[in-house]
């Protein structure tokens, strides 16, 4: 990070600066002689890691909140009410997807006719490739034997998605209408966007009961938030004469809302709606963790039973479903609405609709008499488990592949990691809070500086100190190993116009890919060390950082580059003395994106076996221990949090400073 | 008044087949898997049992330890494999607090210790004996661990002890937690291409005899109190030197109302035991035969109607 910051100097942000820089100086010197002092064994422990006697009981302060209002308020008894309906809604579409014998008992609708809808929706939205897409995608699911369990991964997403889209669009207006409910909303969003999801399975299963209804709990509420955000954010940019023309024309509140307000902010609610279906697909996996049945609920028994080929088709699987609505809601967002003449004829407004009910008839009809258009059976599917589990086995046994992660793992890991690990363990406790505290000073200014103190106390009175520095380690070494191989790459792609999209695919599918797939390979490359952890972090991390990395370059200004050529720049001097400096606010935002992820991921990462947080997150899981739950997962969301705000701050400031925006 | 009549109806319709119980109830019953393949086909073949006498049943994914929570509150009617290392405390402590019962033994009994896949003999030839083990400690060092050998141990919320075990008996071993049963999976595939000698945390029955052959070290025998009082096992000063018990029970659980909901099925619970080899067939015919858990469990009562056909006609 550091280096990064220095290119620029941060002091130019009037004389309040220079007294920030020294002022940051001084905690990072105090840091210091406290550090070293440590180590001469002259500090007093007390000074090294807080007492165990000076630890508030958090977790059974916050267990006897949750039982207050889970029992005595009665909030269980009304969650319980409302998981009745949702399970009504489950059941219907679990009837109509995968034939669950429950009311309206017409499905399983056949996967031809699925499959045939969504190529009419795909034409519709985006022409032939995405029809292609959007029917290859289902035909694969059936081909390849994962109809049943994707359709009842997809009978929750289809209850979950709209119920996050309309929450969050309610309260996104309610946001935007009353000011006191976006100033309530902000600091929980943050702190929901921040909070790792073993911390809202639990209170779903508690609330919810076991099954998919805490999944689609969970879903929902993983989702909400971008929606919100998005709602609010267009709603709040509609222009000031659209309004006026409604009012003009005498429309009433709502009728203001309705006909002016939504329509003009369609392209950002619309974003919203794309955000919301990514963060659902995001969950599938992980909410099988609490008994959502279906495509990750196999993934995990999968990997259980160490079937690589299989997990990785799921993996496949959910990719294409993930790049299918993806590519479809963002087609939906540029397709403008269509104006027809008058007198149209009905059935001409509406050919796709037509056309696409008429295909639905046909194939529900035909499966009547072709049991292959209703199912595909035992032993008809094409799925290459075994072939790609060899094609893995073969390919981690390759003697270079071993060489290198031998070295890596003698190297890396031994001499490098670990050490670090050590080194930051060795720092006390107050030394590294001091630490925090003066990069939030120095990059983000003094109101970043006392939260960064405040939360990282906070950390520290928790009593997972220990944990929480494994955590930040995990991290730090993940993102920084990203930034050095991630940041070439993004620089060389964003050189020409093809390789910018062919490296953006990549990590499109790098993202949406679940996570636990590459856990196994990690491991098998290099055992359960710190060095798999950190690899597995660092495939997701470094996803934003080429992202970010390769837009910031390329909307440099076109003057700004032309004039370093005119002025006879190298590549080289164009690139470190224009290029990167300018782009260097978006790349910012992609690191605070990476530490996000990253964040995120250490959590996953416990299923390689760590020290860490998530290790402590992933044993609540299994009981019914919510405020050690919670409290740990409070620590990852301060932490997060530092690193959002400051981070954040420090693009905008040089956004403005440079005079971007 | 109108749901209950529909509701007698079908449970009528439903029990048609086995007059004798015609009482149970037409809801669901909800069964319990989790993420490993014999207690998932063990599930469906159960599962499959109870629709032949008329019922109806439904699979709920749930995590194996939370899941005597659900038994307890019946969310789920049952739970078919209660290991006694593995999920004995949590059984236990649902017991305490009321909700679910013992539903009786399986004839299978399980055993979860230290354990080397075969290939792993050929370096030290004098295993399983542990202080054999503990003698070629050096050939199951890592990068890590220098010259001490490295033993993979369960995730830490399995609680095995296996470092209380490795100080209490003087071992030259550095004990490394998984974080998952497939991390320990991934570990022994990592191992397999060039025969390295490893030793990891391993049980029986499930789907890794198949795969991989290997054995458990053998420890100081179990004796009652290795793990409460000191003096018992050959470290007088402490606790957990001794090896598991070679045969710990596999039970299953039942929730308290479901003997009066469906009696019928709850009958056929109760007498249900499978034996190893059964359920290790089970795994297997999905674990290797790459089959479905559903179709595995068909197949399994196809080849096998002399095991369960008694459970159901008395």
């Amino acid at each position: 990070m550091a280096d990064i910051a220095s290119t620029l100097p941060a002091e130019n942000t009037l004389g309040q600066g220079l007294s920030r820089g020294r002022l940051a100086l001084i905690f990072v010197a105090v840091a210091v002689v406290m550090t070293i002092a440590r180590y001469l064994g002259v500090l007093p422990e007390a000074l090294f890691r807080l007492p165990e006697s000076m630890i508030p009981p958090f977790a059974i302060w916050l267990d006897a909140i949750f039982n207050f209002i889970k029992d005595d308020l009665g909030l269980i008894a009304v969650t319980r009410w409302l998981t009745e309906g949702l399970q009504w809604l489950l059941d219907v579409t679990a009837n109509l997807l995968f034939g669950k014998r429950r009311w309206p008992n017409i499905g399983p609708i056949p996967w031809t006719a699925i499959a045939a809808v969504a190529g009419v929706i795909g034409y519709y939205l985006g022409g032939w490739r995405m029809a292609l897409l959007g029917a290859g995608t289902f035909m694969w699911t059936a081909l390849i034997g994962q109809w049943k369990i994707a359709m009842e991964t997809m009978s929750v997403l289809v209850v979950a998605a709209p119920l996050a889209f309309v929450i969050g669009i309610t309260l996104g207006i309610l946001a935007w209408k009353k000011p006191w409910v976006d100033r309530a909303l902000k600091p929980i969003l943050s702190v929901l966007q921040t909070l790792p999801f073993f911390t809202y399975l639990l209170p779903a299963v508690i609330f919810f009961k076991v099954g998919p209804t805490a999944g689609a709990v969970a879903t929902t509420i993983y989702a909400i938030p971008p929606m919100i955000l998005m709602t609010t954010l267009g709603l709040q940019k509609v222009s000031p004469e659209v309004v006026e023309a409604g009012n003009m024309s005498g429309c009433t509140k709502w009728q203001l809302l309705r006909h002016v307000y939504i329509p003009s902010a369609r392209t950002e609610i619309l974003v919203g709606v794309n955000q919301v279906i990514m963060l659902c697909l995001a969950m599938v996996v992980l909410t099988a963790f609490i008994g959502m049945p279906g495509l990750g609920a196999k993934l995990l028994a999968m990997m259980g039973s160490f079937k690589l080929g299989r997990s990785f088709e799921i993996g496949v699987t959910i990719v294409l479903l993930a790049v299918m609505l993806d590519r479809m809601s963002k087609a939906w967002v540029v397709k403008q609405p269509e104006h027809f003449e008058k007198g149209t004829p009905w059935w001409k407004r509406h050919a796709m609709l037509l056309i696409g009910v008429g295909l639905f008839v046909f194939f529900v009809i035909l499966s009547r008499f072709v049991p292959e258009a209703q199912e595909l059976g035992r032993k008809q599917n094409f799925s290459q488990g075994k072939e790609i589990d060899t094609l893995i086995k073969a390919f981690l046994n390759i003697d270079a592949v071993k060489a290198t992660t031998g070295f890596l793992r003698a190297f890396l890991n031994v001499q490098v990691l670990i050490p670090f690990r050590n080194f930051l363990l060795s720092i006390p406790t107050p030394a590294l809070i001091l630490l925090v505290t003066a990069f939030a000073l120095w990059l983000g200014g003094r109101k970043q500086a006392i939260l960064a103190a405040l939360f990282f106390s906070l950390v520290a009175l928790s009593g997972w100190w220990d944990r929480s520095v494994i955590t930040l380690y995990s991290v730090l070494s993940a993102v920084a190993l990203a930034a050095l191989i991630g940041l070439p790459i993004a620089i060389l792609a964003a050189r020409s116009d093809k390789w910018s999209k062919r490296v953006l695919l990549v990590c499109d599918t790098a993202q949406t890919f679940p996570s636990f797939v590459y856990l196994i390979p990690a491991i098998m490359l290099f055992g359960i060390t710190d060095i798999a952890v950190i690899f597995s972090i660092l495939i997701f991390a470094m996803v934003p950082l080429v992202r970010y990395t390769i837009e910031g370059l390329r909307t440099v200004p076109s003057e700004m580059t032309e004039a370093a050529d005119m002025s006879g720049a190298t590549r080289m001097q164009k690139l470190f003395s224009v290029q990167l400096p300018l782009a260097l606010p978006v790349m910012a935002v992609g690191f605070n994106q990476a530490i996000m992820f990253a964040f995120f991921m250490v959590i996953i990462a416990a299923f390689i076996g760590t020290q860490d947080l998530g290790q402590e997150l992933q044993r609540t899981l299994a009981g019914t221990d919510m405020g050690k739950n919670f409290v740990l997962g409070i620590c990852v969301s301060l932490m997060a949090l530092t690193f959002d705000m400051t981070l954040l701050k420090w693009a905008n400031d040089q956004k403005k400073a440079l005079g971007l925006e | 008044m109108k749901r209950f009549t529909t509701a007698l109806c079908a449970g009528v319709l439903a029990a048609m087949p086995m007059a004798a119980l015609a009482e149970d109830s037409s809801d669901p019953i909800v069964i319990p898997i989790h993420n490993w393949s014999s207690q998932i086909v063990m599930s469906h073949v159960v599962g499959q049992i109870f629709e032949s006498i008329g019922n109806n049943v439904e699979f709920v994914t749930t995590d194996s330890q939370a899941v005597y929570e659900s038994v307890r509150l019946g969310d789920v009617a049952l739970e078919l494999e209660v290991w006694e290392g593995a999920f004995g405390a949590s059984f236990r402590a649902a017991l305490e607090k009321g909700g679910l019962h013992d539903a009786g033994d399986h004839n299978a009994v399980t055993r979860e210790d230290w354990w080397y896949p075969m290939w792993t003999k050929d370096a030290c030839p004098g295993l399983p004996s542990w202080e054999a083990l503990n003698d070629c400690a050096e050939i199951f060092a890592t990068a890590e661990t220098g010259d001490k050998g490295r033993y993979l141990d369960g995730p830490v919320d399995w609680l095995k002890h296996g470092q209380e075990r490795v100080e209490a008996l003087g071992m030259d071993f550095v004990v490394v937690n998984a974080g998952s049963a497939a991390a320990l999976w991934a570990e022994i595939g990592a191992a397999e291409a060039d025969k390295k000698p490893v030793v990891v945390f391993n049980w029986t029955p499930n789907f890794a005899e198949a795969v991989w052959p290997g054995e458990f070290v053998e420890f100081p025998e179990w004796v009652e109190g290795c793990d409460k009082d000191p003096a018992v096992g050959p470290n007088p000063n402490a606790l957990y030197d001794c090896g598991n018990p070679a045969k710990g029970y596999l039970k299953k659980a039942a929730w308290d109302g479901m003997k009066d909901k469906w009696p019928g099925a709850y009958d056929i619970l109760t007498k249900i035991s499978f034996t190893n080899p059964q359920i290790a067939e089970m795994a297997k015919l999905v674990d290797v035969d790459e089959m479905e858990p559903e179709e595995a469990a068909e197949a399994w009562l196809e080849a096998n109607p002399d095991v369960w056909q008694g459970w159901i006609s008395s």
